[in-house]
């Protein structure tokens, strides 16, 4: 069975996020929407994978994650957003 | 002795030709330019990760690189003593690969910033600064957008005395106008605990010869030099 997992790689909260910050203050607040007080961005991965089942198949991308460093543990969190069936 | 220094060549690599160029020319030991896949420490005294954007910085800049062949050779080297130095991507390559402590972020500008900075130099006891003076400044430039050292345990760096170089104003004035893209507590460059590999995000082998600086000086010639030495006193 192929599974999508959908899986979210974000900087710590210790660790500023300029891009985030630019697009609430500059663009979000000064066009009226102040109303927005943070935004933060980070790296979205849909990643197609073979496995039995939904939870070996999270199993295996967290695992994966963290062998290959997809994301940095230094400075990143990983979040694991969804996993679904492939159609 | 007859010492040999690797630069090692990543698809997306530059500044490494300036680097085996300083090596060769300007200091006039024997530096090959070595692609990646087919680089071998064991004829090398030590080693240098150039700048550039090795894979594209894909993922993040350095991720990719890190799993390459060339660092698990690095680190080989790295065990046994003798000195690996990261330039600009080179730096990010080692704290991917965990050789150094902290990571390197988005610039806070959101911009490429390429320009001439001051340093100072905060620990002179490494494979690479051993030729410096502490507390001394160095003209030297940065060209990088993903240069925003960041490290969540900074007592760690002071308490192990691994934080080398650090941006500073003309005058030597720690303070946020000479910190040219965020870094925490203007870290320019950290060495690992062995002292033998050190990463900077500047390009010394840029500020090796009077003609390329606007300041018409060399400093960066004394991390090349401090190689040398170190090299040399281990022998010895």
């Amino acid at each position: 069975m192929e599974y999508i997992v959908e899986v979210v790689l974000e900087n710590k909260p210790a660790a500023r996020d300029p891009v985030g910050s630019t697009i609430q203050k500059d663009l979000m607040a000064k066009q009226g929407y102040d109303m927005v007080s943070n935004v933060r961005t980070g790296q979205y991965l849909r990643i197609y994978v073979k496995a039995e089942n939904e939870q070996l198949a999270e199993k295996l991308v967290e695992k994966m994650c963290n062998d290959l460093r997809i994301f940095n543990p230094v400075t990143q969190n990983l979040t694991v957003l969804s996993v679904k069936k492939k159609n | 002795m007859n010492i040999r220094i690797a630069v090692i060549q990543f698809p997306g690599s530059n500044c490494d030709r300036d680097a085996t160029h300083v090596l060769n020319n300007v200091i006039g030991i024997q530096a090959d330019l070595i692609w990646h896949t087919n680089f071998k420490e064991r004829k090398y005294d030590g080693c240098i990760l150039p700048g550039g954007f090795s894979f594209g910085d894909y993922l993040r800049g350095g991720i990719i690189a890190a799993h390459s062949p060339a660092v698990k050779e690095a680190e080989i080297m790295l065990k046994d003593g003798r000195p690996v130095l990261g330039i600009c991507n080179g730096f990010q390559i080692l704290t991917e690969a965990e050789f150094l402590p902290g990571a390197l972020l988005r610039n806070n500008t959101l911009k490429f910033e390429c320009k001439w900075v001051h340093i100072r130099v905060e620990n002179n006891e490494t494979a690479f600064s051993n030729q410096m003076k502490k507390k001394e400044i160095m003209d030297i430039p940065i060209a990088h957008s993903e240069g925003r050292y960041f490290y969540d345990n900074l007592k760690e760096l002071y308490d192990n005395d691994q934080i080398v170089f650090k941006y500073v104003s003309k005058e030597g004035l720690l303070n946020e106008e000479s910190n040219p893209n965020g870094s925490f507590d203007n870290i320019a460059g950290v060495c690992n605990l062995e002292r033998n590999c050190v990463g900077l995000m500047p390009h010394p082998e840029r500020a090796s010869e009077e003609i390329l600086s606007p300041f018409k000086n060399t400093h960066g010639i004394k991390l090349f030099n401090s190689m040398v030495n170190f090299i040399k006193s281990k022998v010895i």
